[in-house]
């Protein structure tokens, strides 16, 4: 007996690839998890968003407007997509349906002419900090030279000034651009999705895995009472982290907390519940546990990416942004976002779970169908 | 009871993926019987007892279970059988008690308290009530299994291989649970590969490929096989068993530890196929074929029926 014996070593460097090969899911995953992760980082993830929708309020629609709107579609950050009165705008903002709102006065070329440097307000929806700062200086740049070339000639004299106008932006929602008032609502519905869609996954895999689901199916339990009772308890569960990460928030990161927590706490039993149907669902796919977790990870990952938490979600290309629409955690992100940092009610909450309750829907259907009464 | 029989269903069929498992069985088996179901590894007795209790759907076959029918009635079947699953399927991060108390739920027992407590009595388990499913030997994991299976009081027990990896003690234990059971009304259906089993029950079945071969009481299945063996024991037995191996007549050589066991279906095919082998010193005696031998018999037959 020699103390290490390459043909013992060999022996189980085959066998291993052997179940590897076997077990197809799992070999599936080691090449998707890979290509997919270059997929979303190397084309969907921009951490320098540009395109940023935005509304305009003009009092005044003369040249040296034109000119600033111009000006800002050229630097690429902004996409003036309508204009508003003021409510409107405002309305849009809180949505979450522009990301900025500029306001020019009335009088605004008389005044700049004057060269009485008039007010121009730019509003951010600025709850992730990281979507909106470049936007930000871009526009400071701009209102600094933009009119150089309408103020040749005669008015020289006022492009010569430090500033023609006065540029104010308010950073609204998050006005010191803290991001941990981002990052910690946020980690609640990352918490969720990674626990619930696990946990759930796994807790019914393993019932077939240990043989005790051909012992449930012979007792007279119905498919529907043997998934709401596995789903109940992780509800609870769910709701234990929210009410931890809630209290971390206030008390550690002192978020703000600005509109109705019951909203809140409501919205999340729907995205706990689309989340623990996607466990299910996968459950009835996986035929072990380890499958389980791998399912598990495909839909965590592409959530936490394409969700808007880690990157910003207008800095995707629309076809990613239009994947990340499909994801539980983005609309949840928005609502919490929303509820906490922008006080928003039950209108932009509601506007943002009907997504969340469709994918509920489609993944409980699948999941009941997928579960089998009997075992074939 | 009322002499109904308990199951009783004809040319049940079964297939999975084109392949047939179930080939047009049909059993009778009457209230109060033992009926032990034999057969090799992947003859179909498991998947038999699946359709039987809702399990798996059949592809095809009528008849009814305990008076319902089987292939429509599985949920009014389901509340009245116990199924003891070949492995087992408790949970093993329960302790004895919270596992029988979780069955007692599931059935919704209306009176749980006082039926969990006369079932660990019963069984035997009050002493290990606390402990932890996972932590118990084969034998009393089984009689766990077994408890559980009858907290509802069902009419019919389908117990699949419920002995196998159990030592000699618990299972005569365990068969002197399951005939006192059945002495009280209660049918049981039991798969086996254990031939001093098989003898334990009322009647037999062999099943082989999806197809039932024969049925009867033992002594009926013995005399249905039309075998005769010879028992023969000396110092050559190894001999023995390479000279007449392939002889006309010799169907089959089993050794049993010292003697060694011929079998034929033609007696004097078989009788001069071992004339030769009478010499001083090995004894030679016809015995009645034991179940055993049938049973052998049966597969080897029964494999070339069925490539």
């Amino acid at each position: 007996m020699r103390f290490f014996n390459f043909h013992r070593l060999a022996a189980i460097v085959v066998k291993e690839f052997i179940q590897m090969r076997r077990d197809r899911l799992t070999f599936g995953m080691m090449v998707g998890i890979p290509l997919i992760q270059l997929m979303l980082f190397g084309f969907a993830i921009n951490s320098n968003p540009k395109n940023l929708p935005t509304a305009v309020v003009l009092g005044d629609n003369g040249p040296f407007v034109q000119t600033l709107l111009h000006g800002m579609k050229n630097s690429g950050y902004f996409e003036i997509r309508e204009r508003l009165d003021e409510s409107a705008a405002r309305e849009a903002l809180t949505l979450g349906r522009v990301q900025f709102v500029l306001t020019i006065p009335p009088d605004f070329a008389r005044s700049l002419l004057r060269g009485d440097r008039p007010d121009i307000l730019l509003e951010a929806d600025a709850t992730d900090p990281a979507a909106t700062s470049n936007a930000i200086s871009t526009m400071q740049e701009l209102a600094r030279s933009v009119w150089n070339r309408d103020l040749s000639g005669p008015l020289a004299t006022l492009a010569g000034r430090p500033d023609p106008v006065n540029l104010i932006i308010h950073a609204k929602f998050n006005p010191e651009e803290i991001t941990q008032y981002n990052i910690v609502p946020g980690l609640m519905g990352v918490v969720l999705t990674m626990t619930m869609v696990m946990i759930t996954a796994l807790a019914i895999t393993r019932e077939r895995e240990r043989g005790t689901m051909e012992n449930l199916l012979a007792m007279p339990t119905r498919p529907i009472e043997v998934l709401l009772g596995k789903i109940v308890p992780y509800i609870l569960v769910g709701y234990i982290q929210v009410g931890l990460i809630l209290a971390a928030a206030a008390l550690l990161f002192h978020v703000p907390m600005m509109g109705s927590l019951l909203l809140l706490l409501a919205a999340a039993f729907v995205f706990i519940a689309a989340n623990l149907a996607v466990g299910v669902t996968f459950s009835s796919v996986a035929s072990n546990q380890l499958q389980a977790m791998q399912m598990s990870f495909f839909f965590f990952l592409p959530s936490l990416l394409l969700s808007g938490f880690m990157f910003p979600f207008r800095g995707m290309p629309v076809w990613a942004q239009y994947l990340g629409e499909i994801f539980p955690l983005t609309h949840f992100l928005r609502i919490i976002r929303g509820i906490l940092l922008k006080g928003s009610g039950l209108h932009p909450t509601l506007v943002e779970l009907g997504p969340i309750a469709l994918f509920l829907l489609v993944a409980l259907a699948v999941g009941v169908r997928r579960y089998r009464q009997t075992l074939d | 009871m009322n002499g109904n029989p308990a199951i009783d269903v004809r040319g049940v069929t079964k297939s999975f993926d084109g392949k047939v498992v179930v080939d047009h069985v049909a059993l009778r088996v009457e209230p109060g019987e033992i009926y032990g179901f034999l057969g090799p590894n992947g003859s179909g007795k498991t998947t038999f007892i699946r359709m039987l209790c809702g399990l798996l759907k059949a592809d095809g076959g009528e008849g009814t279970c305990l008076g319902f029918d089987f292939l429509t009635g599985s949920r009014e079947i389901k509340s009245q059988v116990g199924y003891m699953t070949q492995r087992f399927s408790f949970y093993e991060d329960l302790t004895v008690q919270e596992n029988l108390d979780f069955v007692a739920r599931v059935y919704d027992l209306p009176d749980r308290r006082t039926t969990l407590e006369r079932v660990l009595r019963e069984h035997g388990l009050a002493g290990r009530r606390h402990q932890l499913a996972g932590g118990l030997s084969g034998g009393w994991k089984q009689r766990l299994a077994l408890a559980a299976c009858m907290l509802h009081s069902p009419k019919l027990l389908l117990l699949d291989e419920p002995t196998a990896g159990v030592d000699p003690k618990a299972r005569r234990d365990f068969w002197e649970s399951i005939h006192k059971l059945a002495a009280e009304g209660l049918t049981v259906l039991i798969t086996t590969h254990y031939m001093d089993e098989a003898e334990r029950c009322h009647r037999i079945g062999y099943l082989s490929y999806g197809r039932l071969l024969t049925t009867g009481t033992v002594n009926e299945v013995i005399a249905a096989s039309g075998l005769h063996t010879w028992a023969a024991s000396g110092p050559d037995l190894q001999g023995i068993v390479s000279r007449l191996t392939g002889k006309p007549g010799v169907e089959q050589l089993v050794p049993f530890g010292t003697t060694l066991h011929i079998s034929g279906i033609d007696p004097i095919k078989l009788g001069e196929a071992i004339d030769p082998e009478r010499k001083p010193g090995t004894d030679w005696q016809k015995i009645p074929s034991s179940l055993e031998d049938v049973f052998i018999h049966l597969m080897d037959s029964s494999r070339d029926n069925f490539p």
